[in-house]
């Protein structure tokens, strides 16, 4: 026999006396059956039986004694139990009996005849063992979790390959030479520009962190001292907004894009004569200040510009040359989608301003621009293209005069380059247009003739004119005669003036109350008047910048959030929080019927 | 692509980010601005804690998906880990 150490591993060591057996007889399946049966008893034993003379088997009994033990219990009402008990009685008066000390209980049994034990034992043959060791199947340990998700995944994939054994029926083969070029682009570069996305936003948490207090402030900050101030309140400074690139360039046009109301525009420019040049347009969001989110360089300085109210991704914009283009901030080029040149122009004409309007019947986009050479173009985006008509020329007397282009003289004198342009909030078609010379006009786009109504505002150039948001008829204006005026549009004189001591840059309604609006000077202070609190003062006056050289160009009111944005002459855009006290929306009551 | 080279540059400028690393969904780093030590630890460690995250968000909803993971430690220097993946 083999010795099988047990140690072999992998080794089949068969023992030479094992029984051989065909591949077919391995696989035979052999029952075992447990029974009372002894296998080792004889079944076959024979006996004479000498009373009847034959040989008789002999039923061996199968049960196999594996224990005996010969008892010692005697019955206690037999003879022997009684004369057992007598006896231990007597035994247990002696006063060192093993019995009296111990437990009672135990009947000392003793035998008949009185027998001693006296055990050997023989010799146990030593055992030994003999391993065979097969070897294991190979095995692997698998895990794996069952989430819900992994479920729902498992499900999709199921999906998507049904899914795609119905495709590949139809296109198996422009599916073959696609891939092809697929896996060679992959393999050449690893490139990380779907990270994209996930950088900008990595950017912005970081700007977060950095800027952490900022955006408590904006969001949650309420100036307590407001409640001691009286009606006063009081600008809180927000995120400033700079770019390297707009170095030497002044702010001239800001905008707040309606639907993303932490986008806003900046149009950068320069509002001096002799310094023309380059200008941008920069687009910034509140959740990252230290970065644009879209930069644009443009060859002419930029004057103005407008985002689409409901297609928020267009942008127009008005240049210091006379053009006009049209953004697209979903394409990813820095080149307008298109631009427009206007028809004559041997003076560069500036584009005071621009602004959308509701698209047409053909689902064109439309808007109108004023410009410095008197007219109001409204401009059509056809198929890429932008068509111009004319839709009123400004002249001193107040009506249309046909002017034709080779009578120069004429135009020089008999007409008023226009300067800011504002649309109704109500009623579409009516605009008012604000001249050079100080004069604003009530227009209507329907009568390209004639103005509805002029007002003999300002005594130099109205820079700005603002309808109410909320109020039908009233808007503002103000001039480089450094006064704001408020106007009712059925009355020919102001209802209010401002004189503000100081050049204005501009003035803004704000979009939550329709008693409140805020003018920006060139002396770096920014007033905030609320005529249902103060008729004849503002309620804040706050100086905003650092240096005291920079004037503030342009101020917008965001749409949702308290916090107005401020351009100045250097570039910076600063952004503010206003105060409660600046913010108190007037109960719906009759405005102006003073 | 050369958008994503300018953003991640000036993320490392700010004067707050320690570091930045890129690492692919098998866990093998492919860019850093720390050393190798430091930033197998980050990996190997944060892998796990962003499969967990993810496992939780997607039990409860399975449509879900993480998006980003921002930590906040105690340790002064460094304040925050943040983590945004595309799976």
């Amino acid at each position: 026999m083999d010795k099988g150490d047990g140690l072999d591993r992998g080794k089949k060591s068969k023992p030479s006396d094992q029984l051989k057996l065909t591949e077919a007889e391995l696989k035979e399946n052999i029952t075992k059956v447990l029974n009372t049966h002894n296998p080792h008893a004889p079944q076959n034993i024979v006996r004479f039986n000498y009373k009847e003379g034959v040989y008789q088997r002999v039923s061996v009994d199968h049960t196999a004694i594996l224990f005996e033990m010969e008892s010692n219990i005697v019955y206690q009402d037999s003879e022997e139990g009684r004369r057992l008990m007598l006896k231990q009685a007597e035994e247990e008066d002696r006063p060192d009996s093993v019995a009296s000390k111990a437990d009672k209980k135990g009947v000392k049994l003793g035998n008949f005849f009185h027998f001693t034990d006296r055990a050997t034992q023989t010799l146990n043959n030593p055992p030994r063992q003999i391993n065979c060791q097969t070897a294991p199947p190979p095995r692997s340990i698998f895990s794996a979790t069952a989430n819900q998700w992994q479920i729902y995944d498992a499900y999709c994939e199921e999906l998507q390959k049904q899914e795609k054994q119905k495709a590949t029926l139809l296109k198996k083969e422009t599916d073959k030479s696609k891939k092809g070029v697929l896996v060679t682009e992959t393999q050449v570069l690893f490139s990380i520009s779907p990270l994209a996305k996930e950088t900008k936003i990595l950017e912005r948490m970081v700007h977060q962190n950095t800027f952490d207090e900022i955006a408590q402030d904006f969001k949650y900050f309420e100036d307590p001292s407001d409640k001691f101030r009286g009606q006063e309140g009081t600008l809180l400074p927000l995120w400033t907004f700079q770019h390297e690139e707009t170095r030497g360039l002044s702010v001239t046009a800001l905008c707040w894009n309606s639907k993303y109301q932490d986008l806003f525009a900046v149009g950068m420019g320069s509002y001096d004569f002799c310094k023309q040049g380059r200008g941008m347009i920069v687009f910034y969001s509140l959740k990252n200040s230290s970065f644009p989110e879209y930069v644009f360089p443009t060859t002419s300085g930029v004057q103005c510009l407008d985002i689409h109210p409901q297609h928020f991704y267009l942008t127009v914009v008005g240049f210091y040359d006379g053009c006009v283009a049209v953004y697209n901030l979903k394409k990813k080029s820095l080149e307008p989608v298109c631009k427009g040149t206007p028809k004559t122009s041997l003076l560069t004409n500036p584009v005071w301003q621009v602004r959308w309007q509701n698209d047409d019947i053909d689902n064109n986009h439309n808007f109108f621009s004023v410009s410095a050479d008197s007219r109001v173009v409204s401009w059509t985006l056809i198929k890429h293209e932008l068509i111009s008509t004319e839709t009123i020329r400004l002249s001193v007397n107040g009506g249309l005069s046909n002017v034709p282009d080779d009578e120069q003289l004429q135009y020089f004198s008999s007409t008023a380059g226009g300067t800011s342009l504002d649309f109704h909030k109500q009623t579409d078609h009516l605009f008012l247009v604000g001249t050079e010379q100080g004069k604003i006009h009530k227009c209507s786009i329907h009568y390209s003739s004639k103005f509805l109504k002029t007002y003999n505002a300002h005594n130099s150039a109205v820079y700005t004119v603002k309808w109410n948001h909320f109020h039908p008829r009233v808007f503002i204006s103000c001039s480089a005669d450094w006064t704001v005026k408020i106007w009712d549009d059925t009355i020919k004189v102001p209802v209010f003036t401002f004189d503000l001591m100081s050049a204005i840059g501009d003035v803004a309604w704000a979009p939550y109350s329709s008693t409140i609006f805020a003018a920006v000077t060139i002396d770096g202070i920014v007033r905030v008047f609320d005529l249902s609190i103060n008729k004849y003062e503002a309620i804040c006056q706050q100086l905003v910048v650092a240096k005291k050289k920079t004037k503030l160009t342009h101020i917008e009111f965001n749409p949702v959030h308290p916090v107005i944005i401020v351009g100045d002459d250097q570039g910076l855009v600063s952004s503010f929080k206003l105060s409660p006290n600046l913010r108190k929306t007037p109960k719906v009551r009759k405005q102006m019927e003073i | 692509m050369a958008e994503v080279e300018d953003t991640l540059k000036r993320i490392e400028a700010r004067e707050d980010v320690v570091g930045i690393i890129i690492v692919n969904l098998d866990g093998v780093y492919l860019r850093s601005t720390l050393d190798d030590a430091l930033t197998a630890q980050y990996t190997k460690h944060l892998d796990r804690l962003t499969v967990m995250a993810r496992s939780v968000v997607r039990n409860i909803d399975p449509e879900d998906d993480l998006t980003s993971l921002r930590l906040r430690i105690e340790k002064n220097d460094k304040h925050e880990i943040m983590r945004t993946t595309i799976w």
